[in-house]
């Protein structure tokens, strides 16, 4: 686990425990801006890591510049800036089983998913088989899973 | 209506800090209920009561923390976007062994979870950012 310091892992543990019961809503986190440059990425990234410990269905959509994030590859030596893109990884083990990404944004950007990091999560249902985490879907998908979820998160 | 509300950004130089503000007030006083204000991102920097703007401007820290008296309001500043940017209050001070703290009157500093809980329990959560 690489999402902060070891106070940030205690805190995530007390969190597991003041998890509500009963009520289960859908969360998508929307990343729309570049990895870096801001820290919306890094910071938003943390928000849902910590959200998924709290029992709900939480999904990831990233569309406009928010589509860079997923680029493999990425190193910020130069910037000299934190390269947080591994924490990525970390989705699946914290049972996000849903990310997904707008081919329209990739498509504009020179990308496919080809230029994506592989992300995978381990299917319980199916004997842990590893499965893809990334989905890339139509900008009217995106405006249906986007329709369909309870509580929007915007970074 | 229970609102929850989110602040992403900081205090003067950017609107949606005062929008926040404004849509808290009015909510509270057309009687809805808000459940708890979080304060992210540089949104943290609206909880420091060290802000000292000119006489003439309104003053933003202490607007939130008048609106908390009145109404009880849960004002609650993300730790881990706190420690980045310096908003410390006694227990954070003591922890990280800081030599002062600043965090306003009516704030709290908490966890990200305070943010998913409040997103659970609110029949709608607002957001007001970049």
């Amino acid at each position: 686990m690489n999402i902060g310091n070891q106070q940030q892992f205690l805190q995530h543990q007390n969190l597991n425990e003041e998890r509500q019961s009963g009520i289960v809503k859908k969360f998508l986190y929307i990343n729309r801006r570049a990895p870096h440059g801001t820290n919306y990425a890094q910071e938003g990234l943390e928000v849902a890591l910590i959200g998924a410990a709290f029992d709900q269905e939480v999904a990831m959509a990233y569309l406009d510049d928010g589509v860079f994030q997923l680029k493999s590859g990425q190193d910020t030596r130069a910037i000299g800036t934190k390269n947080f893109s591994a924490t990525y990884r970390a989705l699946g083990d914290y049972d996000v089983k849903r990310v997904y990404v707008e081919r329209e944004s990739l498509e504009r950007r020179g990308l496919s998913e080809d230029d994506l990091m592989s992300l995978v999560y381990e299917d319980e249902d199916d004997d842990w088989e590893e499965k893809p985490l990334i989905h890339v879907v139509s900008a009217s998908e995106m405006q249906r899973i986007i329709s369909e979820s309870d509580v929007l998160l915007n970074f | 209506m229970k609102f929850a509300v989110l602040v992403n950004e900081g205090p003067y130089t950017h609107q949606a800090s005062d929008s926040a503000f404004q849509f808290t007030r009015a909510a509270l006083e057309l009687g809805h209920q808000v459940i708890r204000v979080f304060f992210y991102h540089d949104g943290v920097n609206n909880g420091t009561r060290l802000t000292t703007p000119p006489q003439d401007d309104r003053h933003i820290p202490n607007r939130w923390s008048e609106l908390a008296r009145e109404h009880e309001l849960d004002l609650v500043v993300c730790v881990a976007a706190a420690q980045r940017r310096g908003v410390v209050d006694e227990e954070e001070q003591k922890r990280n062994g800081k030599d002062a703290n600043n965090i306003a009157d009516g704030f709290r500093i908490s966890g990200l979870g305070q943010l998913i809980e409040a997103g659970i329990q609110a029949d709608r959560l607002v957001t007001f950012g970049d």
